[in-house]
């Protein structure tokens, strides 16, 4: 194996000493340099995460919360220090307000089963807006299905933004929860989240927010935005993948019901009685995610060591260099240009398919995403029925969006 | 350009794409499937006419898609028009097999050689589905089953 990476923090943010840290990049695709523009489905891994990861499950691996032997109680320090590194990424006020998950899918399903299901009654209201990935839009469908559960769609405006006032209007006194990206998948629309929040709480409702990009690219201060749940995933925050995070409020947390039942979410089982254990553990049922709860904090240290600020303004950079260039091509329509929008370049090619472009684009070693985004009523709202979509991480560079530029421009010369 | 793009998307595609032969519905159809591809959201619906003798005689598509699942379709339609329903599934299966780049041997010649053009289709596996979205809907017209899906 080999020396462990070390992590030095700078004031500053060299994309080029970046991007040196994810071998992944330095490799080919058909001949031609990989141009890696899909991290909003998945960012890559930085050598300090799969270093992380390879040494713990080397030298300290084995079951957690179970055995007294030594292995077992180094493995239960690392996952719980895990877990207070989570805590401090989004500034919660206690570890036990962070739960391991499979994903962000999973802590918005915990939600749905756990928090809101045993609460609903037909009629009563879920507001979200038509810019939810299928993550935050499914787990409510099934309590439409299941409980006769209302859905309270709140469009976006034709730029992408998304206003905390048509927030606002949706919730009535049947609502029970407003669930909203922080940052869109596919607009890149950073929601106003805080105003969000602040005017759900004044009529009694609280708020989930699905984090999965914004926590990527926003500080998150859970405590400042005094949000109820917050779901993030690891693999977008160059993680790993097979693991997320569900943050609750404690005082939520405390009543929801189980979600999995298993081991470790116990306090003790009878034949005819059964009692669970205290949040986080309730919800942890089954031997958790234990490297990945690793390589998910050498992630966040990762994340962390960085001036957040400057890898911000560095893909802030990217994304108004890029859209610059593809708008000049008048065969392109970009969606989502709402104003401080994150690091997400969607659009439409008149005349050719997201797919062929993709198609083109993959040849020339460019990386991005076609199609519907798990995001359907979005496409819908923009009457679209999918779109190309380059997504830039810290590793990427202004040479990486010239080769997307030239790759599209190629697209148009072979299906124009 | 790549040899295997310019195959991809070689002049006859991209004529039946942008120019997709026997598209609309047709008002006297006997058939008629919907495919729909749930990975990229992309639609078709067939619609067929076949007649006393078990004959396609006419064959109508809409829907819409990328350059290869629209040419696919069209080319289709041109092939399929004039033939019973048994030759048509004939033809059907050995059009899966060529795109997916396995033995099509059961092809009479001078089908391979119209359909050759859809070959290239092999070398992008990620692709094949758009290819074969509208075979597997107008199998499932024929057959008077569910809407077809390639995911």
């Amino acid at each position: 194996m080999s020396a462990q990476p070390k992590l030095k923090p700078t004031a500053s943010f060299d994309p080029l000493a970046a991007r040196a840290d994810f071998e992944i990049l330095s490799r080919e695709v058909y001949g031609k340099p990989l141009v890696y523009l899909d991290s909003a489905a998945s960012a890559q891994k930085p050598r300090h995460v799969l270093y992380a990861m390879q040494a713990f499950a080397a030298s300290e691996y084995a079951n957690v919360h179970r055995g007294v032997h030594c292995l077992s109680a180094a493995a239960t320090e690392r996952y719980e220090a895990a877990r207070e590194t989570v805590r401090s990424f989004l500034s919660a006020a206690h570890t036990d307000e962070i739960v391991f998950t499979k994903g962000g899918t999973e802590a918005i399903n915990l939600v749905s089963y756990s928090h809101l299901a045993p609460r609903i009654q037909p009629g009563d209201e879920i507001v979200l807006s038509v810019m939810e990935h299928h993550s935050n839009i499914v787990p409510w469908h099934f309590l439409r299905e299941r409980y006769g559960a209302v859905l309270r769609w709140v469009d976006v405006n034709d730029d992408g933004s998304l206003d905390a006032e048509a927030v606002d209007a949706a919730i009535g006194p049947k609502t029970k929860l407003v669930a909203i990206a922080h940052m869109s998948n596919v607009l890149g629309t950073i929601s106003p989240l805080k105003e969000i929040v602040a005017r759900a709480h004044a009529k009694g409702v609280p708020v989930l927010a699905d984090g999965c990009q914004g926590a990527v690219h926003l500080p998150v201060d859970v405590r400042d935005l005094d949000i109820d749940f917050y779901a993030l995933t690891g693999h977008k925050l160059y993680g790993p993948t097979g693991i997320g995070v569900l943050y609750g409020k404690r005082a939520l947390l405390k009543f929801m019901r189980p979600f999995n039942g298993g081991g470790e979410m116990i306090r003790e089982v009878g034949r005819e009685t059964i009692t669970y254990a205290d949040p986080p553990a309730r919800f942890e049922a089954g031997t958790p995610p234990i490297i990945e709860a690793v390589g998910l904090a050498a992630a966040v240290d990762y994340v962390s060591a960085l001036d957040r600020e400057a890898v911000a303004a560095h893909e802030h950079d990217l994304l108004s260099y890029a859209t610059g260039q593809v708008q000049e091509l008048n065969w392109v329509r970009v969606i989502g240009e709402a104003k401080g929008k994150g690091s997400i370049l969607s659009f439409e090619t008149q005349g050719m398919h997201a797919h062929d472009v993709a198609t083109i684009l993959d040849r020339e070693g460019v990386a991005v995403r076609a199609g519907h985004h798990c995001a359907q009523p979005l496409m819908e709202r923009f009457g679209v029925a999918s779109t190309t979509r380059a997504s830039f991480a810290l590793y990427n560079t202004r040479d990486e969006v010239d080769a997307f530029v030239a790759a599209l421009r190629k697209a148009r010369t072979i299906l124009g | 350009m790549d040899q295997s793009l310019r195959e991809l998307y070689q002049e006859v595609i991209l004529d039946h794409s942008r120019h997709p032969r026997h598209f609309g519905a047709l008002a006297d159809a006997t058939h008629s499937g919907e495919g729909y591809n749930p990975l990229c959201g992309d639609r078709v619906k067939i619609y067929l006419l076949v007649d006393g003798d078990n004959r396609i005689a006419d064959i109508g598509f809409e829907g819409k898609g990328c350059a290869i699942s629209q040419a696919s379709a069209s080319l289709m339609t041109d092939m399929l028009i004039g033939r019973t329903v048994d030759e048509a599934e004939e033809l059907m299966g050995g059009f899966v097999h060529l795109v997916k780049g396995e033995s099509a041997n059961g092809l009479a010649e001078e089908d391979r050689e119209r359909l050759d053009v859809m070959a290239g289709v092999s070398a992008f596996p990620m692709r094949v589905k758009c290819a074969t979205l509208a075979w597997h809907t107008m199998k499932s017209a024929l057959e008077g089953g569910e809407a077809a899906k390639t995911e």
